[in-house]
C-alpha cells in the first residue's frame, strides 16, 4: 500500500502548528497504525528530520496512552478500536489521511500528536475512588454484589482514560469519562458511603479543568474504544441531582478523602 | 558484598507473623518527616506509594508514562491467584505455596513464597473493598477459574482485564493520597540514575521527559518498582516503554542483580506477521482452559485447519502431558510449541511457520457461543482486530513470546537490595517465582509487596537509620547529575547512520536466537562476543537527533537501548554459568531423555547474584544457597 499523510506538527505548547504532508510507500496491511508511523519515523530519522511525537505504550489497546484523530475521527474509522489496534487493512491503498492530536482546551498540546491529559488524573483525585486503607478491608465474600451490578460496573470500569470521548465531543466534554467512574463505583455496595461527595467532587473538578458541558450528542460513545454507554451519563446526572438536592454541608468539597 | 537473606527463624507458617511483630516501628508522629521515593506506578509501585502515604510517610512517585494509570500491569489479562478455597476444592496457603515453588522449579526462597501465599487472601479483600469489579456468581459471591499449572480454581478475575482493574484500584488509592498532598506525583519523568551516599541509597536523578530537564531528588529510602526487562528481546509482550534502566543503574551503583537469565516465554501470543512488527500481543492463557492446542501430524501440511481431519491432528500437549494437558506450565507449553515448529509442523501463512493452533471449536460446541463470548469475548475481538481472522470460524494461531522476567534485583526477606535503603518490589526484584512464574501470580506478588510487605519492612529500616538531611544540592547529587547529562550529551553527539531502533532489533534478534527458549554454551559465548561488538558499534554509530532539552522520544529510547546492551551481556553470562536446565532456563546440555528440563540440585540450588565490578570487567558471582525444608525437591512432572 502507499498512503499520503497530513500530520499535525507542533514544536511545543502554545506554539503555532500546521499539517505537514508525507508520502509513505510499502505499507503492509498487517501493520498497525502505529507501526506505520514507526516506519515513517525511521525514514524521517534516516534523513535527519525530526520524528513525529506520539504517545503510545502497551500497543494492545488497554493502557490508554495512544490516541489521535484520523480523518476527523478519534482513533480512526474502526469501531471499538484504539489507534494501536487499528490495522492498515482498514484503509484503501492510496488513501489520504489527516492525522491530528486530541483538540480540547483541557488537553493542551505538548508536541505534535502528544497532549497533556493531566486533567483526567485530577478529576479522579477529586473523588474517583473508594476510601479503604490497606489492611482495613473486610473478608471479600462478606459483601455480596449482585452479578448484574458487578457486570454493569465492569462495563463502566472498562474505561481506559484515553480521552477519545473528549476529542469526539463538539463541546469537549469529559462527561463520559467522569460518568464511567461515578457509575462503576456507584453500582457497588462498597461505593455507597462516598457516592454523593464523589459525584459532586468529580463534576466540580471537570468544570474547573475547562471541559465543556454535555449536550447529548452521543459522539463520545461512538468514539469510545471500549464502547462505554452514555447510559452512564444519565446515571451521573441522577447521582449529581440527588447529591445536590440532599446536599450536606461537606458534600461540595472538591476532595473527598482524609489523610 | 555479602548476601544476607534475613529469613526469620521459626516454622515456615509463623515466620512472617513473628517477623511483623518484632520489626521496629516508626513513631506515627515522625512518619511524615521521612521522605520515600517510589519509582514506577504499576501494581507494586502504585500500591506501595498509596499504602506508605496512608501510613503517613511523605512520598514522591515517579513514572515515565503520562499518567500513573498506564503502567504495564494494566495489560495483565487473566487473573490473580489467592488461596481462599472458595471453591471447596482443597486449596490452602500451603498448596499455593507448594504450587509456586514447584512451578518455579525449586529456584525460589521458601520463606518468601510462603508469605506470598499467606497474604494472597488479603489482597482479594483489599481489592474487592476498593471496588474492583471481580467476576461474580449469581448469588453475589466471587467467581474463580483455574489457570495454567495448577489443579484448583483459585484465580480471581475481572473479565479479561484483571490487571487493568487491579491497577485502577491502586491508582485510585494513589489518587486519593495525591489529593490530600501525601504523595507528590511526577508523571512523564524517567529515573536515569541512583544516588548512593555513604553506602545508602539517598535519591535518584531523573529526566523530565517534556522539558528534558535533569534534576536530583533526595529521600530517606528509594523503592524501585520499575517492572521487567523482557524488551531486551525487542519483540515481547511488554509495553514499548518497559526497560531495564532503573535496575541496571542500581546494579551499577552496587545493588546485586539476581538470576537475570530467568525470562519467561509465554506460550499464547499472536505470531509475528512481518519485519515491521513493533511488539507482540498476548492472548490470555485462560484460553487454554477451553482451548486445545494442536498442529498437523505431517510436516509441510499446508491445508487450512478445517480441512485437516481429527486423525491427522496432533494435540501434542494432551499427548505428552495427559494429566495437565493444555494447562501445562508456561515454560513447558512454550518449549513444546517451539519443538513442533522446529520439526516443520508449524502453522500460519504458507505452512511450516512459527505458530500452532489454539482451537476452541470443541468448547464452542459444548458450551455454546454465548458462554464463550462471556468468557473470552474481548480476547476474540482483540485477536480478530490484529489478525483479521474470526476465531469462531478458524482456530487462533499462537506462538511463544517473551513476557515476564523472574530475574531482577536481589532482595532480602524485607525486600531490600544489597544497598541500604534501596528496595525493589514487583517484577523488578528477583522475586518469588524462581525459574518460572505460574499464571496469575505476578499480580499477586506485585500487590503483596506493595500493600502488605514493604509498608512494614521499610519502617524497620527507617527506624534504625540515622536521620540527617541530604538534599539534591549535595556534591554526590551534583556529580551523578553531571554523569547523566554527559550520557545524554554523548547519545546526541553520535553522528552515525543507524537509529537506536535498528540496534535494538539486532540485539533482540540475537538474544531471542541465542538466549531465548533454548540455550547452549556455544551460542551464549558467541552472543557475548557479538553483544560487545554491537555495543561498541552503537556507541560509535547511533543516530538520535534532536535536543536534550526537549520532548525527544528518540533520545528516551536510545538511553534505554544503551542500558539493554550492557544488561544483555550479564544475562548471557548468567545463562552460561548455570549449566543446568530449570524452569524457563533450558540448557540443551542438560535434559532428560524425554526432552524435559533437567535440574542439577547438587550444583545449582542457589540464587545467582551478580555484583558490578566496573565497565569491561567480569561481574562477581555471589551465591545464596536455597534450603528446602517444607517441600521435597523433585524433578517436576506434569505428565
Amino acid at each position: 500500500m502507499h498512503l499520503t499523510l497530513h500530520v499535525w506538527r507542533q514544536q511545543g505548547p502554545g506554539l503555532p502548528g500546521s499539517f505537514v504532508r508525507y508520502a509513505i510507500t510499502d505499507v503492509s496491511p498487517d501493520m498497525s497504525f502505529l507501526e506505520m508511523l514507526d516506519v515513517l519515523n525511521q525514514q524521517l530519522l534516516a534523513r535527519q528530520d525530526e520524528p513525529i511525537a506520539f504517545d503510545h505504550d502497551c500497543r494492545e489497546g488497554i493502557c490508554g496512552a495512544c490516541g489521535m484523530v484520523i480523518n476527523g475521527r478519534p482513533h480512526g474509522p474502526q469501531r471499538a478500536t484504539t489507534t494501536c489496534q487499528l490495522h492498515m487493512r482498514s484503509f484503501a491503498d492510496g488513501a489520504e489521511l489527516w492525522i491530528e492530536p486530541w483538540r480540547a482546551r483541557a488537553f493542551p498540546v505538548i508536541k505534535d500528536l502528544v497532549v497533556d491529559r493531566g486533567a483526567f488524573d485530577r478529576i479522579v483525585q477529586a473523588g474517583g475512588f473508594i476510601t479503604v486503607r490497606a489492611g482495613s478491608a473486610p473478608e471479600a465474600n462478606a459483601v455480596l454484589v449482585p452479578k448484574r451490578n458487578a457486570d454493569l460496573a465492569m462495563d463502566a470500569a472498562a474505561c481506559i482514560g484515553c480521552g477519545a470521548c473528549v476529542a469526539a465531543c463538539p463541546n469537549a466534554s469529559a462527561m463520559l469519562f467522569a460518568a464511567a467512574k461515578v457509575s462503576h463505583l456507584g453500582l457497588l455496595p462498597q461505593g455507597q458511603p462516598e457516592r454523593d461527595t464523589r459525584v459532586v467532587g468529580m463534576v466540580t473538578q471537570m468544570d474547573a479543568e475547562g471541559f465543556g458541558a454535555c449536550s447529548n450528542h452521543g459522539e463520545c460513545m461512538a468514539a469510545c474504544p471500549k464502547e462505554i454507554s452514555i447510559d452512564f451519563i444519565a446515571q451521573l446526572n441522577r447521582d449529581y441531582l440527588t447529591a445536590v438536592a440532599s446536599s450536606k454541608p461537606q458534600a461540595a468539597r472538591a476532595n473527598g478523602g482524609d489523610a | 558484598m555479602e548476601l544476607r537473606s534475613k529469613i526469620p527463624s521459626g516454622p515456615l507458617e509463623q515466620k512472617w507473623e513473628r517477623h511483623r511483630s518484632e520489626i521496629k516501628l516508626v513513631n506515627p508522629a515522625n512518619k511524615m518527616k521521612y521522605h520515600i521515593i517510589v519509582v514506577g506506578s504499576g501494581l507494586a509501585g502504585g500500591s506501595a506509594a498509596a499504602s506508605l502515604a496512608e501510613l503517613g510517610y511523605t512520598v514522591s512517585c515517579f513514572c515515565f508514562q503520562d499518567s500513573a494509570r498506564r503502567a504495564h500491569s494494566i495489560a495483565a489479562q487473566g487473573g490473580i491467584n489467592a488461596a481462599k478455597n472458595y471453591q471447596n476444592d482443597g486449596d490452602s496457603a500451603f498448596r499455593l505455596f507448594y504450587d509456586t515453588v514447584k512451578g518455579g522449579d525449586f529456584r525460589a526462597r521458601e520463606a518468601n513464597v510462603y508469605r506470598l501465599a499467606e497474604l494472597s487472601a488479603r489482597i482479594i479483600d483489599q481489592c474487592a473493598a476498593q471496588g474492583v469489579p471481580f467476576a461474580r456468581e449469581y448469588g453475589g459471591l466471587l467467581a474463580n477459574r483455574s489457570f495454567g499449572g495448577v489443579q484448583v480454581s483459585r484465580t480471581f478475575y475481572a473479565r479479561g482485564q484483571t490487571g487493568q482493574q487491579l491497577l485502577l484500584g491502586a491508582y485510585q488509592a494513589l489518587a486519593r493520597q495525591i489529593a490530600v498532598g501525601q504523595v507528590r506525583m511526577y508523571p512523564r519523568t524517567e529515573m536515569l540514575d541512583l544516588v548512593v551516599i555513604d553506602g545508602r541509597a539517598r535519591g535518584i536523578v531523573v529526566r523530565d521527559l517534556v522539558s528534558g530537564a535533569v534534576s536530583g531528588h533526595a529521600a530517606d529510602a528509594v523503592v524501585l518498582a520499575t517492572g521487567g526487562y523482557a524488551n531486551v528481546y525487542y519483540l515481547s509482550t511488554n509495553a514499548k516503554g518497559c526497560n531495564v534502566t532503573a535496575i541496571w543503574r542500581a546494579y551499577r551503583r552496587g545493588a546485586a542483580l539476581a538470576n537475570p537469565c530467568f525470562t519467561q516465554i509465554h506460550p499464547t501470543c499472536i505470531p509475528v506477521t512481518g519485519p515491521h512488527q513493533a511488539k507482540l500481543t498476548l492472548m490470555s492463557e485462560s484460553l487454554r482452559n477451553d482451548g486445545r492446542i494442536w498442529v498437523p501430524k505431517r510436516t509441510g501440511d499446508t491445508r487450512p485447519p478445517g480441512a485437516i481431519p481429527e486423525a491427522e491432528r496432533d494435540y501434542y500437549l494432551e499427548r505428552l502431558y495427559p494429566s495437565y494437558g493444555n494447562l501445562a506450565p508456561r515454560d513447558i507449553a512454550s518449549r513444546r510449541a517451539k519443538d513442533v515448529c522446529d520439526e516443520g509442523r508449524g502453522v500460519g501463512p504458507g505452512g511450516g511457520g512459527h505458530g500452532v493452533y489454539l482451537d476452541l471449536r470443541d468448547a464452542i460446541a459444548r458450551l455454546g457461543r454465548e458462554v464463550i463470548v462471556e468468557r473470552y469475548g474481548n480476547l476474540f475481538e482483540m485477536y480478530q482486530r490484529i489478525t483479521g481472522e474470526d476465531p469462531f470460524q478458524v482456530p487462533m494461531r499462537i506462538y511463544p513470546a517473551p513476557h515476564y522476567t523472574m530475574g531482577g534485583l536481589w532482595v532480602d526477606y524485607n525486600l531490600m537490595t544489597t544497598l541500604d535503603g534501596l528496595y525493589a518490589i514487583g517484577e523488578a526484584n528477583f522475586s518469588d517465582h524462581g525459574a518460572n512464574r505460574l499464571g496469575a501470580s505476578a499480580l499477586m506478588q506485585g500487590l503483596a509487596d506493595g500493600y502488605f510487605i514493604l509498608p512494614y519492612t521499610i519502617g524497620d529500616y527507617l527506624a534504625q537509620a540515622k536521620r540527617d538531611t541530604v538534599g539534591p544540592d549535595h556534591p554526590t547529587f551534583r556529580q551523578v547529575q553531571g554523569e547523566v547529562n554527559e550520557r545524554v550529551r554523548r547519545l546526541l553527539a553520535g553522528s552515525g547512520r543507524k537509529t537506536a531502533d535498528v540496534f535494538h532489533r539486532e540485539l533482540g534478534r540475537l538474544m531471542w536466537d541465542q538466549c531465548g527458549m533454548s540455550r547452549n554454551a556455544a551460542g551464549l559465548n558467541d552472543a557475548i562476543a557479538k553483544i560487545a561488538g554491537l555495543r561498541e558499534e552503537f556507541a560509535r554509530d547511533v543516530y538520535v537527533g534532536g535536543k536534550g532539552e526537549d520532548f525527544n522520544q528518540a533520545l528516551e529510547h536510545a538511553g534505554r537501548v544503551a542500558d539493554f546492551f550492557e544488561f544483555a551481556e550479564l544475562m548471557c553470562r548468567d545463562a552460561l554459568h548455570r549449566e543446568e536446565s530449570c524452569g524457563c532456563h533450558f540448557r540443551e546440555e542438560s535434559q532428560t531423555p524425554e526432552g524435559e528440563a533437567k535440574r542439577d540440585d547438587a550444583r545449582y540450588s542457589y540464587v545467582a547474584a551478580w555484583e558490578f565490578t566496573g565497565v569491561g570487567n567480569a561481574p562477581t558471582l555471589h551465591q545464596e544457597p536455597l534450603a528446602f525444608e517444607a517441600v521435597h525437591l523433585a524433578q517436576r512432572s506434569y505428565t
